[in-house]
């Protein structure tokens, strides 16, 4: 694809968890908890009106459906605030110090005044109906290998809560997540080339990972903004994984240019949404079809000019049907019935041909039809003709969600900028020079920086730097280093490899701590261990973690002998073999070395064994 | 403009007026957005600016200038007044605010929120009240219920007498909740009445999704229709948005600062318990139904009443002070069954040579008043103490004001008190009365 010449333009928006000790606004741990909840209480939430009496396009959205909530408190996990029963508490100032560090390392401008804002939220995510959230920073930049991204804002918001399920009319959420200290990350949509944006998101999630962040599944939610020139801005929410950015990329202009061209077809045509909603419960009265005999009524839109287009696929197994399906799925019903489809789903061809006669279909011309009860049929066509109606205009603007296989699926219209009023219960904050240069004189190293400078000062391989960086090993590695004269690689190798694998085989290796690495380490450095015997002795370790390390190493047999034990060992060995000395003479090193490393393996060093080996040899020859 | 000093001398210097966009220019950096008024209690160094993300910051002057970027129009608040329709098949419901917001507007362009109060708005808002009944709405003042004054009672009972006068099948007052018992128990008192009166608020503000004013609102419209004669409290009964209680309004008390379901009887059961929009009675209840009293309004009553808590170490000046400022009576919040310490008695016996009655409730809150079993209790009695019985501390302070309104005979007063005008007290306590 030509992105340059389909004026491809991308921005990101990542929102990471921030590792405080409480939540924003409330004393609460920023842990989630999988215990069964203390209290489920239920609740309502009323979308309020704005001046002149116009409530927001999303916030109409939401409050179309059913909006009853339940919330699952816990006694220790949770308090008032979450519940929305308790007013806030003051701002915590150890997450705003993590996002001033933030905004720093990404060169940004904080703000002289942090304003706590009320955006108004109303799918229950949000106990109060709207979500804390404040600018920290605007104007920074990151410079990328294609060239400056700027970064426009640093915000710091309230996570939301974490929902469960939907039933019975009630959607139900977990009050653990909701309150933890959240940095959402705005780039400006300058970004052309889906690798960019890759690498981007790799970068701040890179300079975020150096700073007092939450690490692991979850933590990390990044969001594309995404247009081309004759399309409209979509943000698509929750892309997990780096590697699928470049495909939900193409997957969108793909989408984005299929719908132009729909638009164009439909202008051609003249097409057109016809207003009326029919019903057509007569005609299907002795129908075979499960969905349609067991729905309350059967209803349809005549969509004028639509012919073949709403089955024409937008996306991979995606077509402009399903756009329209996911409008009319958002009123209750769980599909639509298209013209372009028919006859499936037990719809005969003899019933297609009844309602293209009842409803007056001409050639170029398409319905939708829509099985359930009264209320949520009518509600689920008025979406139908309004996303219809819509494919007159070619992209429409909205939020969507990214899927696993790279397509995108409609959430919502995307928000409008204006849903946003002050938090009275909280005082403004001033953030002062005085708060800001400590901070800003005592940054954390960004990833790359740190790489190059263990490199340079422990002479490790570029592989092993790398990798003690990527896994967040390097502070670990270091600390050891301070304090055992040991040498480097073992100590890398066992952080950025062995490590991984040790967890694989099943093990714990958070159990591991700083003294335990440091009295391995002591061990080989005291010639006491081999290098060999270093992962073993980690897992016998993590076995006993209260043991003395020597204590474990000699209990596991990996303590190493003294020379002279290993020199009588060697000697044995080599006068066992006397007949073949003699005959291969330096030749038996090698056989010889490989019988005594497996008995000595992990008791003796493997030059001191050769050396020894060689000398016995030289004796007999 | 509530800017002060050096944030105010700023604006006036640019030329600049709240709602303009204009740019804020700082050395390495400038901001462009709406400038919005500041809270009151801030400092003036600095400028408030909504962004184009609508994002509020605020921007230190100091080194900055300014320019204007596009004035800005007079923000209009609220919709156009439109007619509300008059169903004559429905109940006349009279809903008086006192103050606090049961409907808000937010300017989003400004980020402000305006108190709404007309019946058009109020219905804007709450679109669902029409189909309960019809409405006439008004403003009586706008007040924080912390600055709520006895004289207010008055002027509230006035009104709602009037509007009763007016025909109105029921009346429902909106109030801030700080103060909503004290106001209930004086309605209780200054008014006898033929239809239900009914006083809700919110605990989180009708600014937010999550408000309990819309559900309160409308059941306390559903109890103003009843036939519960009486003047009531209706606030959520629970955390949960699924009903609220009916408490009557001289046994209830707010005993939380925040939850929604802050309202409890106290030393009593709710009168109802509204549901789905039904009015579930309390069996075991006898109320006054509507129609069985004649409307009278009483509203004499005497400010200069002092209330005062006990505690260990109180000394008798509290006592003497009040006496020495010419106090008409005093509410004294004892402990346990009512007490003070012994050093306060001989005070005491002075408010009574005096002709000041003295009434004695209990920081318990929950039982009742008894000063027999103990030695003080019994010197407390003698020195003309008068039981509170098991009202509230709060009902009596109001009960009093009422009382000495009517009379200034300490006998007079004492024989009001210890008769139950609008059931402020039991005869018999219930093992069920007790923190719920």
């Amino acid at each position: 694809m030509d992105y340059e010449k389909l004026g491809l333009k991308m921005g990101l928006e990542i929102h990471q968890q921030l590792n405080s000790e409480h939540k924003l606004f409330c004393p609460c741990k920023t842990e989630l908890v999988d215990d069964n909840f203390d209290e489920l209480v239920q609740r309502k939430l009323r979308p309020t009106q704005s001046e002149l009496g116009e409530i927001d396009r999303a916030a109409l959205q939401e409050s179309l459906r059913g909006l009853n909530f339940k919330y699952e408190n816990f006694e220790k996990h949770t308090c008032l605030v979450e519940n929305d029963d308790e007013p806030p508490h003051s701002l915590n100032e150890e997450a705003l110090d993590i996002c001033i560090t933030i905004a720093c390392l990404m060169n940004m401008h904080i703000v002289d005044e942090f304003h706590t804002m009320r955006k108004q939220v109303i799918d229950g995510s949000n106990t109060g109906g709207f979500q804390r959230t404040g600018m920290v920073a605007t104007d920074g930049y990151l410079d990328t290998p294609y060239g400056k991204v700027i970064i426009e804002s640093l915000g710091l918001e309230e996570d939301a809560a974490r929902r469960v399920e939907t039933k019975d009319g009630f959607t139900e959420f977990r009050l653990d997540r909701l309150g933890i200290p959240l940095a959402e990350i705005t780039t400006d949509p300058s970004m052309h080339h889906p690798d960019q944006v890759r690498e981007v998101a790799y970068m701040l999630g890179q300079i975020l990972r150096s700073t007092n962040v939450k690490r692991g599944l979850g933590t990390i939610r990044q969001d594309l903004n995404i247009s081309i020139a004759e399309g409209a801005r979509v943000e698509i929410k929750g892309v997990q994984d780096l590697d699928l950015m470049a495909e939900i990329v193409n997957r969108e202009v793909q989408r984005q240019l299929e719908l132009i061209d729909i638009k164009n077809k439909l202008q051609d045509r003249n097409a057109e949404v016809l207003d009326e909603i029919h019903t057509l419960d007569e005609l299907f009265e002795d129908t075979e079809s499960k969905i349609l005999k067991s729905a309350e009524t059967i209803k349809a839109v005549v969509l004028k000019g639509f012919d073949g287009l709403i089955g024409r696929e937008v996306q991979p197994g995606r077509r402009f049907g399903t756009e329209i399906a996911s409008y009319a799925k958002k009123r209750g019903v769980s599909g639509i019935f298209h013209s372009d489809e028919l006859p499936a789903y037990g719809i005969t061809q003899e019933e297609v041909d009844k309602v293209t006669e009842f409803l007056n279909i001409g050639e170029e011309d398409a319905f939708i039809i829509v099985a359930h009860d009264e209320d949520i049929a009518v509600s689920a066509l008025e979406e139908v003709k309004r996303r219809a109606a819509l494919g007159l205009e070619g992209v429409v603007e909205e939020t969507r969600k990214a899927l696993d296989d790279g397509n995108t699926e409609y959430m919502r219209p995307l928000p409008t900028a204006n849903r946003m009023y002050l938090e009275t219960d909280i005082p403004l904050f001033k953030i002062t020079s005085e708060r800001i240069r400590p901070i800003a004189s005592n940054l954390p190293e960004l990833p790359d920086v740190k790489q190059a400078r263990i490199i340079e000062q422990y002479s490790l391989s570029e592989d092993l730097a790398t990798q003690l960086v990527k896994r967040q090993e390097a502070d670990m590695f270091e600390a050891i280093l301070a304090d055992v004269d040991v040498d480097a690689t073992p100590v890398a190798s066992l952080l950025a490899y062995d490590l991984r694998e040790i967890k694989r085989e099943g093990h714990d290796i958070n159990i591991l701590t700083l003294d335990h690495f440091k009295g391995i380490f002591t061990l080989l450095a005291d010639g006491k261990i081999a290098k060999d015997s270093v992962r073993k002795l980690a897992i016998e370790t993590i076995k006993t973690p209260d043991e003395d390390i020597a204590d474990i190493a000699e209990k596991s047999n990996l303590t190493m002998m003294s020379e002279d034990d290993v020199a009588k060992i060697i000697a044995d060995i080599v006068a066992n073999n006397e007949g073949m000395v003699k005959e291969r003479q330096m030749g038996a090193m090698g056989p010889l070395m490989g019988m005594c490393m497996k008995q000595l393996k992990g008791k003796a060093d493997g030059g001191m064994v050769n050396k020894i080996v060689r000398e016995e040899i030289q004796k007999l020859i | 403009m509530t800017y002060k000093e050096n944030a105010r001398k700023y604006i006036e210097n640019y030329d600049l007026s709240i709602g303009d966009t204009v740019k804020i220019n700082k050395e390495d950096i400038s901001y462009t957005g709406i400038l919005l008024d500041r809270p009151e209690d801030a400092d003036d160094g600095y400028l408030v600016i909504k962004l184009s993300s609508g994002y509020n910051i605020g921007v230190a002057i100091e080194n900055t200038t300014a320019e204007l970027i596009e004035k800005g129009d007079k923000p209009k608040i609220g919709y156009d007044e439109e007619e509300i329709p008059h169903d004559p098949s429905k109940q006349d419901i009279s809903i008086v605010s006192t103050g606090g917001t049961v409907s808000s507007v937010i300017d989003y362009r400004t980020g402000a929120v305006h108190p709404k109060f007309t019946a058009s708005d109020l219905v804007k808002a709450n679109p669902e009240l029409l189909d309960y009944a019809n409405y006439n709405v008004k403003a009586l003042y706008n007040i924080l219920s912390e600055n709520m004054k006895p004289e207010y009672w008055v002027k509230a009972a006035e009104e709602i007498a009037n509007d009763i006068n007016d025909s109105a099948d029921g009346v429902v007052i909106a109030h801030g909740t700080d103060t909503m018992h004290y106001t209930s128990a004086a309605l209780s008192f200054m008014l006898k009445t033929p239809v239900p009166i009914i006083i809700t608020g919110a605990q989180r503000s009708s600014d937010r999704p999550s408000s309990d004013a819309n559900i309160n609102l409308i059941d306390s419209v559903i109890a103003a229709k009843s036939d519960i004669a009486e003047v009531c409290v209706c606030m959520h009964g629970s955390l949960n948005d699924r009903f609220t209680y009916l408490h009557k309004g001289t046994k209830v008390r707010k005993m939380h600062t925040s939850r929604r379901d802050t309202f409890r009887s106290i030393n009593a059961q709710p009168i109802a318990k509204i549901e789905n929009k039904k009015v579930n009675i309390n069996p075991d209840y006898s109320y006054t139904k509507r129609g069985a009293n004649k409307l009278a309004l009483n509203t004499d009553i005497e400010e200069k009443v002092g209330f005062i808590k006990s505690f260990p170490g109180i000394s008798e000046e509290y006592i003497e002070y009040h006496i020495d400022k010419g106090y008409k009576g005093l509410v004294i919040e004892g402990t346990g069954l009512g007490h003070v310490p012994d050093n306060l008695i001989g005070s005491f016996k002075r408010a009574q040579d005096e002709n000041i009655p003295v009434i004695m409730t209990s920081q318990c809150l929950y039982g009742r008043v008894n000063m027999n079993v103990y030695s003080t209790g019994r010197e407390i009695l003698d020195a003309g103490v008068i039981s509170g019985l098991d009202m509230t501390p709060e009902t009596t302070y109001v009960k009093l004001c009422w009382a000495l309104g009517q009379s200034d005979e300490y006998s007079e007063v004492k024989e009001i008190m210890q008769r139950n005008i609008a059931g402020e007290f039991s005869e018999k306590s219930s093992i069920r009365d007790f923190l719920n």
